[in-house]
């Protein structure tokens, strides 16, 4: 029974679009996977110590080029999206190498991400002739105008892209599932613990953390690509900087970047809790839906580090002994 | 003047001190000794309070220690010079001293405090301005040292001075100690030189493994025939 | 001299001054940083609840400019001890990380609230600053003010740090933690009055920030990154390291600026810090121990 349950879920999943769901909802749902897949690509580097506060950057270069080769060259998406999430990893790479080499770590990490998800959009903005700045841009509309262009990946119906971004979400699962249960996840572990002892014991630290980073660059390009594609609109200050980046950070903390779904699940808090906020508060009260999402915040990382789902699963999936494991993790 | 009864303490669910009773008199030099890990440093952490009991008492001066936060056992009159001298490196040698006259009490008599310590040690008054991290090891010790005397405590204790300093200045820092003690002060050291330490003090409390083993004056160990088989290889 | 080069000179000069803000904008954080060991993510946003402070004080209530400033470093200092008290100190026994992203909430916290007291609106204390000519060259007299505050802050500190003792306790943290008890130090108290005076510097820097910029809810993200890149480069905790680093920067914005363009400027100055961090993970100027 146990064992189908997570394929009964992904069938659940499938269906939701073709019963009669509010279109509102189903906007929501969009986003919550889109999120979802960009938080669990974080988390696969945050659980394991590198706390990224730039993963904005892998979003901006990674979007980007994919919308200007559309607009300036008519380059479909289906090949601006790999040039994108390439563009993403070889940005991994540029800041991870060095990094992972000269052993720069904790505060250091994070503050490098910080200034590298601002490079990146600073550098957009600057190209404003390009990019239309902070103004943003948007992907020009497939001509002759239809409802459903597959070249375009443009459809007026959002079944479609509800398809697309579940089956990218279940993508980014399969992936995390892949690490958790491969040899690198004990040699990260071991050099998450104690870098040095896990060099002297064999382990090699600088492709470890390496290839662990251009998976989540990748991911969180991808997640980008289909959050502009979807949006039909760029903008620098939500799709790079410090602005989103903390936002990712905060939504799988939330959630619990030590389990799967936890990423997820703090995707679906983030939305789910500001949007209703929001309509709760409406626009009489500005702000007020942050500011309680951002003293949640800070009580969630003083009372629950593990994150709500992260303690759900301690809670009741391993109610003896197994939590252990998981206590050492979140308390480093 | 420093009463221990059976006092045990540990880190986490590591037990390193077993109901240990050990006294203090006062003007009286006492020196712990014993092999590496018999627990020395933890018993001379648990005195200064960086360390809490699990169970027994400590006294000073007929009042209880215990409950005290760490940071008021130099006022009541407990100095303690760790291990390795941990002085500030990227302060200067006077700066280092002025912390060792933190507490009110000393403060009021800083400029005196520090005329004497450098009567004591000619040698810090030349490096007064150097930083701390730049001095030699003796050097290093004697600021160490000083920086304990400040307060004017009531009991010193000693980690280890002469340890990871070359021989010559080894005999340089027991000359030290002996002048502290001819100034009048209650001294518990540590010290691995079991040799030379019973030279300086009077009485010795040898500790295996987190229990005491063997406890006596100075001239009684110097005679016991299972410490000088096991420790000092005669 | 051709026209082109009074243009640099002024440049020059107004980068000079421009260093002076960030350099007291660093000082608070860098105190803060080296002492506990912890980053205030949120610190441009604490900078930012001073510039509130002074514009409510100063517009709405009418009170003069003089006593808002001082209410600015008073509050902002009740903010840091606050800060420290409620979100630091819980945390302090936990990986480093948790803290930093503790403030982090924080961040989002001033942000929302402040937009939620005083909207997204850009609001200013309606002063004109003048600009002071020295022949052809034009310098603004705010930033000469906030050039000037800096240089008197950071002596001010300097002395507090070196002449008491409980600012050479404050040095001697940043050392050895551990051994701060044998002092007779309360480690817990010397925390607490560390980020007060890091939250009476943000203070300060409040008071000169709001005097040539508006205030809106979401002002930190134009100075808060590149605060934490100058901390670091001159190496933490190190006053004089980040003071320097502050000019080094403001002379790359600034000249940057004006031959390209100002994102561009700070794209230069980020990847300088990245550099840096590659090669001299201690700071430009720390020596290494």
């Amino acid at each position: 029974m146990k064992r189908w349950l997570p394929y009964g879920c992904i069938a659940l999943l499938a269906v939701v679009p073709f019963a009669p769901v509010p279109l509102y909802y189903l906007h929501l749902a969009i986003l919550i996977l889109i999120m979802g897949l960009i938080c669990t690509g974080w988390s696969l580097m945050g659980k394991f110590g590198l706390v990224s506060l730039g993963h904005g950057g892998f979003m901006g270069i990674a979007v980007y080029p994919m919308a200007l080769l559309w607009n300036h060259y008519g380059l479909t998406p289906w090949l601006g999206a790999p040039i994108g999430v390439g563009l993403a990893v070889l940005l991994g790479v540029l800041i991870g190498y060095p990094a992972f080499r000269f052993r720069v770590v904790g505060h250091y990490f994070a503050l490098i991400t910080l200034a590298l998800g601002e490079v990146v959009r600073l550098s957009i903005i600057a190209a404003r002739e390009l990019t239309g700045g902070s103004l943003g841009m948007t992907p020009l509309r497939v001509q002759p105008i239809t409802d459903v262009s597959w070249y375009a990946v443009q459809f007026t119906d959002k079944r479609y892209f509800y398809v697309i971004a579940l089956v990218a979400w279940l993508g980014g699962l399969w992936a995390w599932r892949l690490v958790n249960r491969s040899m690198a996840r004990s040699a990260l572990e071991a050099i998450s613990e104690d870098e040095v002892a896990a060099a002297s014991v064999g382990i090699h630290v600088t492709s470890q953390k390496l290839r662990i980073t251009l998976l989540s660059a990748a991911m969180t390009g991808l997640g980008a690509i289909m959050l502009g594609q979807y949006n039909q609109y760029l903008n620098p200050n939500s799709l790079s900087g410090i602005s989103i980046s903390l936002e990712i950070v905060f939504a799988s903390i939330v959630g619990g970047m030590y389990t799967m779904l936890g990423p997820t699940i703090g995707a679906l808090i983030t939305i789910v809790f500001r949007e209703s906020l929001r309509a709760y508060f409406g626009a009489t009260l500005t702000g007020m839906a942050e500011t309680i999402y951002g003293l949640l915040l800070i009580l969630f990382i003083i009372f629950m580090p593990r994150g709500l789902w992260g303690f759900v699963v301690a809670r009741f999936a391993h109610p003896t002994g197994d939590t252990s494991r998981l206590e050492v993790a979140a308390t480093r | 003047m420093l009463t221990l009864r059976d006092v045990s303490a540990g880190y986490g669910s590591f037990q390193a001190l077993f109901e240990i009773s050990l006294e203090v008199s006062a003007g009286e030099a006492v020196a712990v000794i014993g092999p590496n890990g018999a627990g020395k440093t933890t018993l001379l952490r648990v005195i200064s309070g960086q360390l809490p009991i699990l169970s027994g008492s400590i006294t000073l001066q007929g009042r209880s220690l215990l409950g005290l936060p760490a940071h008021r056992f130099i006022e009541e009159g407990i100095a303690h010079c760790p291990e390795n001298r941990r002085l500030f490196p990227r302060m200067t040698v006077e700066d280092n001293l002025r912390m060792g006259a933190f507490i009110p009490t000393a403060r009021r008599h800083f400029a005196e405090r520090l005329d004497w310590v450098y009567a004591l040690f000619p040698r810090l008054r030349e490096r007064r301005g150097q930083l701390a991290g730049t001095l030699s090891g003796g050097e290093q010790q004697m600021c160490a040292l000083g920086r304990a005397l400040m307060s004017h405590p009531k009991l010193l204790l000693l980690d280890e001075p002469s340890a990871g300093l070359a021989p010559v200045l080894v005999m340089q820092v027991f000359d030290l100690v002996r002048r502290i003690r001819a100034e009048g002060f209650t001294v518990l050291i540590v010290e691995q030189n079991i040799q030379q330490a019973l030279e300086l003090v009077d009485r010795a409390y040898l500790l295996e493994v987190g229990k005491v083993k063997l406890s006596g004056t100075a001239g009684e160990l110097k005679n016991n025939q299972f410490l000088r088989q096991a420790y000092m290889g005669l | 001299m051709g026209i082109f080069d009074f243009y640099l000179l002024e440049t020059i000069i107004n980068g000079v001054l421009f260093g002076g803000v960030l350099a007291l904008l660093a000082l608070g954080l860098n105190l803060v940083f080296g002492v506990i060991d912890v980053i205030w993510i949120a610190y441009a946003e604490i900078v930012m609840v001073g510039m509130y402070i002074i514009y409510y004080l100063n517009v709405v209530l009418g009170w003069p400019l003089v006593f808002a400033a001082l209410a600015s470093i008073l509050g902002v200092g009740v903010v840091g001890l606050l800060v420290h008290a409620l979100i630091i100190s819980p945390l302090l026994d936990t990986p480093p990380i948790n803290q930093l992203l503790a403030t982090g909430g924080l961040l989002f916290f001033l942000q929302s609230f402040a937009t939620l007291i005083f909207g997204a609106e850009f609001r200013n204390l309606g002063l004109s600053m003048p600009i002071l000519q020295f022949f052809e060259l034009y310098i603004s007299f705010s930033r000469l003010l906030a050039f000037g505050t800096a240089l008197v802050g950071m002596i001010a500190l300097y002395l507090f740090l070196t002449r008491t003792y409980i600012g050479t306790a404050i040095r001697a943290v940043a050392q050895d933690r551990e051994i701060m008890s044998l002092m007779g130090v309360n480690t817990r108290k010397v925390y607490l009055i560390t980020s007060a005076v890091g939250g009476g510097m943000a203070g300060l820097a409040a008071i000169l920030l709001v005097l040539q910029q508006d205030v809106h809810p979401f002002i930190g993200y134009t100075f808060g990154p590149i605060t934490f890149m100058i901390c670091v480069m001159g190496g933490l905790g190190n006053l004089l390291g980040g003071f320097l680093a502050a000019f080094i920067m403001s002379q790359i914005i600034s000249i940057g600026s004006f031959y390209v363009s100002t994102e561009l400027a700070y794209v230069i100055a980020f990847i300088l810090f990245i550099a840096v961090m590659f090669i001299r993970p201690e700071g430009l100027f720390q020596r290494r121990a």
